[in-house]
């Protein structure tokens, strides 16, 4: 038996529909998989959090997600504008989104810094006009 | 405790999209907020949450938090779009035209949630 579950997703740009959907499928496998409810909602908070990141900044991309027995791990890799100052992006109320996407209730600057609330690690790896790869961790109390 | 529908139909609130959802017992009290990342992260599983984003990420994020159901208050307009996506996603959306604070109290005193600060 394989002692990971790997799971890959495409997030289409601009489809602000469709976000949510690689979330969503995860938080039902977490939950087919027996994990504890809280670990189940961290992961998922993180990963809609992030996937909404890459819908309003970098036209999509790709999330896997490997999931372990003692943890829950999630790359988000984009092709995007890649992030100028991470530390600034990471502060609460810090955002470039723009008008109409803070009137769908988001843009308010809570991405990262809730991605970073609810994972027990998180990574932020960027390269202007080359990319972003955030990288979280949630660990499964056994 | 009561269920989703008996608080609908106690205060006459819309049953938008309905479905199964609507025996579930609201466990988790009342919630009020706009903004998606403050809800993703506070709202009560199990609770009832009301607000005026009546859009698909609200119901993507009702989804999230496993709430009870998504009042959209305020008589904000409803697209078939989010009606659908509510549908798919066995979210119950209720409706009332009335502000959230109203609403919210309304609630919150048929279900016996108190608010405590």
């Amino acid at each position: 038996m394989a002692d990971s579950v790997k799971l890959n997703y495409v997030v289409p740009p601009d489809d602000f529909t469709r976000a949510g959907e690689a979330s969503s499928a995860v938080k039902k496998t977490l939950k087919k998989l027996g994990i504890h409810p809280d670990v189940i909602r961290r992961v998922a908070i993180a990963m809609y959090e992030g996937e909404i990141n890459m819908v309003i900044h970098a036209q999509g991309g790709e999330i896997t997600v490997e999931i372990y027995p003692d943890r829950v791990v999630m790359v988000l890799a984009d092709r995007g504008p890649g992030i100028a100052n991470i530390d600034l992006a990471m502060q609460a109320g810090y955002s470039t989104a723009p008008e109409e996407v803070r009137n769908l209730g988001f843009g308010a600057g809570m991405g990262l810094p809730n991605m970073k609330k609810y994972t027990d690690e998180m990574q932020v790896e960027s390269t202007l006009g080359v990319g972003t790869t955030v990288s979280m961790t949630v660990y499964n109390p056994a | 405790m009561k269920t989703v529908e008996t608080m609908a139909q106690e205060l006459g609130l819309e049953i938008i999209e309905g479905g199964e959802g609507l025996s579930r017992e609201i466990d988790g009290g009342v919630y009020c907020c706009d903004l998606l990342s403050i809800v993703m992260g506070r709202a009560p599983a199990g609770g009832v949450w009301i607000t005026v984003m009546a859009n698909l990420n609200a119901v993507a994020v009702a989804v999230l938090c496993d709430l009870s159901c998504v009042v959209i208050a305020e008589g904000m307009a409803i697209d078939e779009a989010t009606r659908q996506k509510a549908r798919e996603q066995n979210v119950v959306l209720l409706f009332s035209e009335k502000p959230v604070y109203d609403t919210a109290a309304a609630i919150g005193r048929v279900i016996g949630y108190e608010a405590q600060l």
